[in-house]
């Protein structure tokens, strides 16, 4: 058979393609089946958040962090509790690393502060001593992309059915709507106010002016998503 | 007909040495950059606080694994089948203006998307997918380029004279078929320009963003699927191609087994794709999957050690040419780093052991094992073979190419015992607790320990890249320097030997 196989390049293809592609068939189409289903509490990222998870991915922050608690008592000593799937329904893509350089960030926004990430993107030696992690300075002065933001919410409810605008139950059996803009302008002014919240909360003078002249620095939208990290 | 022997067309091979080498030269000097940041932060701001932003590791990164893997890699892999490929299947490009045609039709698309990687990857347009960071429009320019690659490579096969396919030409055929599904499944996703708001605007945003088909723990189940196997199908697969070519011709001994080939092709085949889940171990991929990935990563070991026993013995008896010829040196160094790069993976698969590795610089060691003393030493040993032959002169230099060859090894090694060292110690302090079990370290302990091996790793990365410029100079030299010889050298090797 394989001298044969070996004089027929066609037949030679198919046989190994039929034969590369039967792991797949196997062990990943069945996990499809079972759709990504949220765990309660899990509710998808709002417009200033999501541009934050664009700076995040845009500067690799994922190339030193991870977003992925394992199951061990050191992990969850550490991190706090271990990751579930549904955590990660509304991660497009999913951000769960593969080297930590730095601590993991699946829950990052439990016990850190706006302020901290501030100081620490700013100069993270002078926050944690010792800190091998380079300064982000252009993330105080560069605007963040509220309309890419936008159009992916647009996409996510268009094409994947994700929540906006709906209400999407809670831990404590509350109800919470993440608001998606019906225009532009509508979605600016939603991140806007988010925007502002944050500042509040931030010292550089530069920062705060511009937010209150209606610029979103990419520091603001960064801090909006790792608090939003839980 | 004249007795002679037929002549090949080499100019697509030429140019995809050219690339070889250049991104090679730029992928391993953006790793010892990156390297040394680790090892001493403040050269983040290298170029100044003006160019923070593209000088800093993090957006680094992928430049480094991309230059390496689709630049020069990927070359590699282009130039020794635009050689091999015809000298196996007895044709030459030349009879075929078709085939010519497309052969510098893929070099110089190869050359825009490469261009285009490198523009989007400064600027921060990335998907965050590692090996995969490319938005769609270059995805799909890929797409194109790979298409081509695989019509001229069909083609060839087509309009051949040797019937029966050499083993060299089956994992070339692998090679095309397997990235070819990867890429396409991985890479799944929606342009956000296609959305529409409430209000009617549509193209919104950036046009070239995109979000991925997958979400969470599927869009891991697949990514660690093609992240694994894009190491099956660019660093295993087509390096087995070019040992089964060059390491026969260069040493003029017949291949060991037909029969061990075939055990190792066929089962490389089948059980590579499983073991993708063992990068997810401990995740939140189902139970099973992981298992899977574990076990099929012990498995994995029977076909990778096939092909590297059958390379090894193909030696048998004529193990002074290692000692003769540092260019067989390279390809059994080569060979033999493969077999301890097979172990090693596996050993990390475990289970228990991955709880310890995973997120540590033992993956990074691994990966560098693999990557230096395999896929490096190979391609470097076959584009030698092959400048002789290819432009027609003897090889510069044999005393700079051994003293390359030593250089490097002692690289290799400061690399991967270093990360060994870290990866394992930093994988420790993250797990101990004292006596009143609490954690016995904060994490900022855990990477301070870490600076005299980064150090270590810098040094080994940056003797790596010396010997890789001590390659591309005797390269050049022989490209460059040496009288054209009359025809194609028939039987003599480079060495002379």
């Amino acid at each position: 058979m394989f001298h044969w196989l070996e004089k027929h390049p066609f037949f030679f293809a198919v046989g190994v393609f039929l034969v590369i592609s039967f792991a797949g068939l196997v062990e990943i189409l069945p996990n499809f089946a079972q759709q990504s289903r949220p765990v309660i509490g899990t509710t998808p990222y709002s417009t200033l958040e999501l541009a934050g998870r664009h700076v995040y991915i845009k500067n690799s922050c994922n190339a030193c962090h991870s977003q992925l608690i394992r199951p061990f008592k050191s992990e969850t000593d550490r991190y706090g509790h271990y990751s579930l799937s549904g955590e990660y329904a509304y991660d497009r893509p999913f951000l769960w690393g593969s080297k930590r350089t730095g601590p993991d960030l699946m829950r990052v926004g439990n016990y850190r502060t706006t302020d901290w990430h501030e100081n620490h993107m700013k100069n993270p030696a002078s926050v944690v001593p010792g800190s091998i992690m380079p300064a982000y300075g252009w993330m105080f002065t560069n605007d963040a992309d509220i309309d890419t933001a936008f159009a992916e919410q647009l996409t996510l409810s268009q094409f994947f059915s994700v929540p906006y605008n709906k209400e999407v139950p809670m831990k404590d059996g509350s109800k919470k709507v993440v608001k998606m803009g019906g225009s532009i302008a509508d979605a600016h002014t939603l991140a806007l106010d988010e925007a502002k919240v944050i500042a509040a909360d931030m010292k550089d003078q530069d920062v705060k002016d511009k937010v209150a002249h209606g610029e979103i620095p990419e520091i603001v939208a960064l801090i909006a998503y790792l608090n939003s990290l839980k | 007909m004249e007795n002679r022997p037929l002549e090949y067309d080499y100019t697509v091979a030429k140019m995809f040495m050219f690339t070889t080498v250049i991104l090679g030269i730029v992928g391993m000097l953006v790793g010892v950059i990156l390297a040394f940041e680790l090892a001493f932060p403040e050269l983040n701001l290298v170029l100044g606080e003006g160019f923070a932003e593209y000088t800093n590791f993090s957006r680094l990164r992928p430049l480094h694994t991309d230059a390496v893997i689709f630049g020069f890699t990927l070359s590699g892999i282009f130039a020794t089948w635009y050689y091999v490929g015809q000298r196996v299947l007895k044709v030459s490009m030349a009879e075929s203006k078709l085939l010519m045609f497309l052969g510098k039709l893929h070099f110089w698309l190869y050359l825009l998307v490469v261009a285009s990687v490198v523009v989007s990857l400064f600027a921060g347009v990335t998907t965050s997918k590692e090996y995969a960071e490319f938005e769609w429009p270059i995805d799909i320019a890929v797409v194109v380029v790979w298409v081509i690659f695989g019509i001229g490579m069909f083609g060839l096969i087509g309009i051949r004279r040797e019937k029966s396919l050499y083993i060299s030409i089956w994992y070339y055929i692998a090679t095309f078929l397997g990235i070819a599904m990867l890429y396409l499944f991985n890479n799944m996703e929606i342009p956000t320009m296609l959305a529409s708001s409430d209000a009617g605007e549509t193209g919104i945003g950036a046009w070239y963003h995109s979000v991925s088909m997958y979400a969470g723990t599927n869009d891991a189940l697949v990514q660690w699927w093609y992240g694994h196997n894009a190491v099956a199908f660019g660093f295993t697969v087509p390096i087995v191609a070019m040992v089964y070519y060059f390491l026969p011709k260069e040493s003029g001994q017949a291949i060991y087994s037909y029969k061990l080939s075939l055990l190792s092709f066929w089962g490389l085949m089948f059980v590579y794709l499983w073991a993708g889940g063992h990068h997810l171990l401990y995740s939140t991929v189902p139970d099973w999957m992981q298992t899977m990935g574990s076990i099929f990563s012990v498995i994995l070991i029977l076909p990778s050690w096939g092909s590297a026993i059958n390379m090894l013995l193909t030696m048998k008896g004529e193990w002074q040419q290692v000692a003769a010829s540092p260019l067989i040196k390279f390809m059994v160094l080569g060979s033999t780093f493969y077999m301890f790069s097979t172990l090693e993976g596996p050993i990390q698969a475990i289970k228990s052991v991955n709880a310890i590795a995973h997120f540590t610089d033992w993956i990074i060691g691994h990966v560098h094992d693999g990557v230096l003393g395999w896929v490096g030493f190979m391609i470097m040993a076959a584009l030698f073979h092959m400048a002789p032959r290819v432009f027609k002169r003897e090889l510069y230099s044999k005393s700079l190419m051994a003293a390359q060859f030593w250089i490097q090894t002692v690289g290799v090694v400061l690399y991967f015992t270093s990360m060994w060292i870290a990866g394992i110690t930093q994988g420790m302090m993250w797990r101990a607790h004292d006596e009143f079990g609490n954690l016995a370290y904060s994490f900022i302990d855990t990477v301070t320990v870490l600076h005299p091996y980064y150090a270590i790793r810098g040094i080994g990365g940056l003797l790596y890249l010396v010997g890789f410029l001590m390659f591309a100079y005797n390269i050049y030299k022989t490209m460059s320097a040496r009288p054209v010889e009359e025809s194609e050298l028939q039987n003599a090797s480079p060495m002379g030997a």
